[in-house]
C-alpha cells in the first residue's frame, strides 16, 4: 500500500470543504449563503475568481435556487455542487426529491443547523433528518477531516452506475464548521485522479441523443416502479459507500465504513451517535474503559441508507444501548430518528439489546463529558438491572 | 418631528443592548419610525411590525409592538395574512434589500400589484450584511462585495420603479443623512391607504463600506448627501448633471382601489346574492 503524499493543514471545517470542493472542481457551483455554511460557497467563490477552478459559479437569489440550478446542471450532464444549512436546506425540499428521483448525481455538504422557530442558528441535526425521506444519502462527519474525505468520496458514491443518487455531506454547524482542525489534505493531482471524469448517463446536451427528463407520468405510468428502482439504488449503496471508503482508506490511510465501532468486542453496553459528538462520546469512553467499565461506542457515518444489518450484528451481543440522537422526531414518545431506525431493525433480531434514548445538543446546547457521564452511568444501570427506568431522556434540559 | 419624545416606552428594554455594529444606519431607520408612530399617535396595541431574517430585521425584536420575526423573504406573505384575518390593524413589513429583492422578490410583486394596506420599510444598505457581506439584487454593478471580489457583474434593480409600476400606491426613497424626511416619508407611508415602500439607502459600514472603500459612518452618510438628489432639485436639474446621481423623495403617489376593501366588497356581494 503507497499512501498518496499529503499536506498537514490547520483550517475550519467550512475551508477544509472549500479545499475538497475546489480540488473536484465541478462544473458547477450554486451559491447562497447561510450561517454557518456560507464560508463554504464564499471560500469557493474566492476560488472562482481568482480562476482556479474551471467552475460555473451560480450566485442565485435563494436555496429553491441553487438546487433548481444543479438540478439544470446535473441534467445537462455536469458535475455539480452547493452547499447549504437548516432554513436553506427546508427550503430546497421540493426540489430534494426531483434531485432524486431524477437520479441526478451531486453532492451537497449541509452544515447542520436546527430549524426555526423560534429563531436559532446553532447546532442540531433537525435540518438534515428532515430530508431523512427525501431519497439522499446521507454522511456524518466527525471533524474537518471527515468533512472534507467524505466530500471526496461523496463523488464516487453519488456518481456509480449502480447508484446515482445525490449526497449530503454532514458537518456540525459551528463546532466542525467554525473550529480550527488539524487535518491532512491530498494533493491536487490526487483528487483529480479518485474522483476521475463524471459520465452521465443521459445529457440534455448530447443533441444526437435527445432526451426527455422529469416528465409528467401519469395515473398508468412506470411512477412506483422509478420509486423501487430509486430504493434499489439505496441498497446498492451499501456496498458502495464501503467500497468506495476502502479505496480511498488504500489512497491516504484512512479507510471508511458505514460506522465506526469502539471497544464493542468487549462492551456490554454502548453509546451509538453521530457527528462532532462522537469525539467527546470516545473521550468518555475512554476514561470509562481505562477504570474498567464494559462500555462501547459506535459513531454511525452512514444514516441514509441505514446500516441496519451492521448493526444489528454490532449491538446484538449488548444487554443495553443508548441512541444519542441530535434532534426529535415529535412521534409522541418515540424517541429520535437514529432511535426509532435501530429499534425497528432490531425487531426481528433474536438476541437484542435494552435500549434507551438520549435526545441532546438541540438549538447548540452543549454536551459536556458530565452529561455522557450520567447517560453511560444510567445505560450500566439498565445493562446491570435488565430493567429500562425511562426510554426517551432529554440530556442538558433546563430544570 | 415630535417634541418630546420619549423613545424607550417603545422599546423593549431589556432586549438591549442591540446587535448592530457601530454606525450601522438600522437604528437610524428604527428611530425615524418610531418617531413616525409616535407622531401620528398610533396605539402600539394595534401596530403589528413583521420582519423577515438580516441585520435589519432584527428590529421587530427590540419593538415593543405587536411584533413577529419571521423566515428568510417571507415578511410579506406573513403580514398579507395578518392584514386579511384584521385589516384594522396597522401592519408594517421592516427588512432588507436581499430579504425583499433577492429570496423574497415575488411577495414583493404580489403585495405591490394587490395593493394591499401594508407599509413596507427596505433597509437598503446595498448587502447581505448579517451572512457577510454578499451582493443583493440592489448592490451596484461594478461594487465590491464577498461574492464579488473583483467587482459586481449584475446589473442593480431599481426596486421602487418595480414597486411603481407593479402597483404599489405610494413609493417613496429616503436616505439615513435625511432623518427628518425619513420620517415625514414613513408618516405619509402609513397613512396611505394602500401599498406603501420607503426604500431606505442606509450604510452598513462594516461590509458594504469596507469592501467599496466608503469610509466610516460618517463618510458613507456624506457619500449619500453626495450622491442624491431629490426629486424637487433634478426638476431643475440638467440630464447631465443628474448622471449618476440616485433620486431620492416620493417618487410615486395615487390612488389604486385597496386589497382588503375589494376583498370585503366581494364576501358582503357573495352574501348579498346568498340571501
Ligand atoms: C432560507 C434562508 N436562506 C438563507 C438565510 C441566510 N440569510 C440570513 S440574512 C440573509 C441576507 C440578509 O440580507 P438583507 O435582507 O439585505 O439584510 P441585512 O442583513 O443586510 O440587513 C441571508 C441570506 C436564511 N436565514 N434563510
Ligand atoms: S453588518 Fe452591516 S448591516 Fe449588519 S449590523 Fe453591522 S453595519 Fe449594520
Ligand atoms: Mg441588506
Amino acid at each position: 500500500m503507497v499512501i498518496a503524499k499529503s499536506n498537514t493543514l490547520a483550517l475550519q471545517g467550512t475551508e477544509a470543504v472549500a479545499l475538497a470542493m475546489k480540488q473536484i472542481n465541478p462544473d458547477m457551483v450554486a451559491a447562497y449563503p447561510i450561517t454557518p455554511q456560507t464560508e463554504i460557497v464564499q471560500g469557493f467563490s474566492q476560488f472562482v475568481a481568482d480562476g482556479e477552478v474551471d467552475t460555473h459559479l451560480v450566485n442565485v437569489e435563494s436555496e429553491h435556487s441553487a438546487m433548481s440550478a444543479c438540478i439544470g446542471g446535473a441534467s445537462a450532464g455536469g458535475r455539480v455542487m452547493t452547499a447549504t444549512s437548516s432554513q436553506g436546506l427546508a427550503l430546497m425540499w421540493e426540489l430534494l426529491y426531483i434531485a432524486s428521483g431524477l437520479r441526478l448525481p451531486m453532492v451537497m455538504p449541509n452544515v447542520n443547523r436546527t430549524l426555526s422557530a423560534p429563531i436559532n442558528i446553532h447546532c442540531d441535526h433537525s435540518d438534515s433528518m428532515g430530508a431523512r425521506d427525501a431519497g439522499w444519502i446521507h454522511l456524518f462527519s466527525e471533524n474537518a477531516q471527515e468533512a472534507y474525505d467524505n466530500t471526496l468520496q461523496a463523488v464516487r458514491i453519488s456518481e456509480h452506475p449502480q447508484v446515482r443518487l445525490p449526497v449530503m455531506v454532514l458537518l456540525d454547524g459551528f463546532i466542525i464548521s467554525h473550529s480550527l482542525d488539524r487535518m491532512e489534505s491530498l494533493e491536487d493531482s490526487t483528487v483529480k485522479e479518485f474522483v476521475d471524469v463524471f459520465k452521465p448517463e443521459f445529457s440534455l446536451l448530447d443533441a444526437k441523443t435527445p432526451t426527455c427528463i422529469g416528465a409528467f407520468d401519469g395515473l398508468y405510468g412506470y411512477f412506483f416502479e422509478f420509486k423501487r428502482q430509486q430504493e434499489e439504488a439505496m441498497r446498492n449503496a451499501f456496498q458502495v459507500v464501503k467500497d468506495v471508503g476502502k479505496e480511498y482508506g488504500e489512497l491516504t490511510g484512512r479507510p471508511y465504513g458505514v460506522f465506526e465501532a469502539f471497544g464493542l468486542e468487549d462492551a456490554e453496553f454502548a453509546i451509538i451517535v453521530l457527528g462532532s459528538a462522537a469525539g467527546t462520546v470516545r473521550h468518555e469512553v475512554e476514561c470509562m474503559r481505562s477504570r474498567g467499565i464494559p462500555i462501547g461506542m459506535i459513531k454511525l457515518r452512514l444514516f441514509r441508507p441505514f446500516p441496519a444489518n451492521e448493526l444489528i450484528e454490532a449491538v446484538s451481543h449488548l444487554k443495553a444501548v443508548a441512541v444519542f440522537d441530535r434532534s426529535d422526531t415529535f412521534a409522541g414518545g418515540m424517541g429520535g430518528p437514529v432511535f426509532t431506525d435501530l429499534r425497528s431493525a432490531l425487531y426481528e433480531s433474536e438476541k437484542k439489546p435494552l435500549m434507551v434514548n438520549y435526545i441532546y445538543g438541540l438549538g447548540g446546547r452543549d454536551l459536556p463529558v458530565e452529561l455522557i457521564n450520567k447517560a453511560a452511568t444510567e445505560l450500566e444501570q439498565v445493562a446491570q438491572s435488565g430493567q429500562v427506568k425511562e426510554k426517551i431522556n432529554y440530556l442538558g434540559l433546563k430544570e | 418631528m415630535p417634541k418630546s419624545f420619549n423613545v424607550n416606552k417603545y422599546l423593549r428594554m431589556d432586549k438591549m443592548p442591540h446587535i448592530w455594529c457601530p454606525g450601522c444606519g438600522n437604528g437610524m431607520v428604527m428611530s425615524a419610525f418610531l418617531r413616525a408612530v409616535d407622531s401620528l399617535q398610533l396605539d402600539p396595541n394595534r401596530v403589528v411590525v413583521v420582519s423577515g431574517i438580516g441585520c435589519s430585521s432584527r428590529i421587530s425584536g427590540y419593538l415593543d409592538f405587536n411584533t413577529l420575526h419571521t423566515t428568510h423573504g417571507r415578511p410579506l406573505a406573513f403580514a398579507t395574512g395578518i392584514k386579511l384575518a384584521e385589516p384594522t390593524l396597522e401592519v408594517v413589513v421592516i427588512t432588507g434589500d436581499g430579504d425583499a429583492t433577492a429570496i423574497g422578490g415575488n411577495h414583493f410583486l404580489h403585495s405591490c400589484r394587490r395593493n394591499i394596506n401594508i407599509t413596507l420599510i427596505v433597509i437598503n444598505n446595498y448587502i447581505y450584511g448579517m451572512t457577510g457581506g454578499q451582493y443583493s439584487p440592489l448592490t451596484h454593478k461594478g461594487d465590491f462585495a464577498t461574492t464579488a471580489p473583483y467587482g459586481n457583474v449584475e446589473p442593480e434593480l431599481d426596486m421602487c420603479k418595480v414597486a411603481e409600476s407593479a402597483g404599489a400606491t405610494y413609493v417613496a426613497r429616503g436616505v439615513t443623512y435625511k432623518p427628518v424626511s425619513m420620517e415625514d416619508m414613513i408618516i405619509k407611508a402609513l397613512e396611505n391607504k394602500g401599498f406603501s415602500l420607503v426604500e431606505i439607502l442606509s450604510q452598513c459600514p462594516v461590509y458594504y463600506g469596507r469592501m467599496n472603500k466608503k469610509g466610516d459612518a460618517v463618510e458613507m452618510l456624506k457619500w449619500q448627501k453626495e450622491n442624491t438628489v431629490t426629486m424637487k432639485a433634478a426638476a431643475q436639474m440638467a440630464p447631465s448633471a443628474l448622471k449618476g446621481k440616485i433620486i431620492t423623495g416620493v417618487l410615486s403617489s395615487r390612488y389604486r382601489p385597496e386589497y382588503t376593501e375589494e376583498y370585503e366588497n366581494v364576501i358582503q356581494q357573495a352574501q348579498e346574492s346568498a340571501q
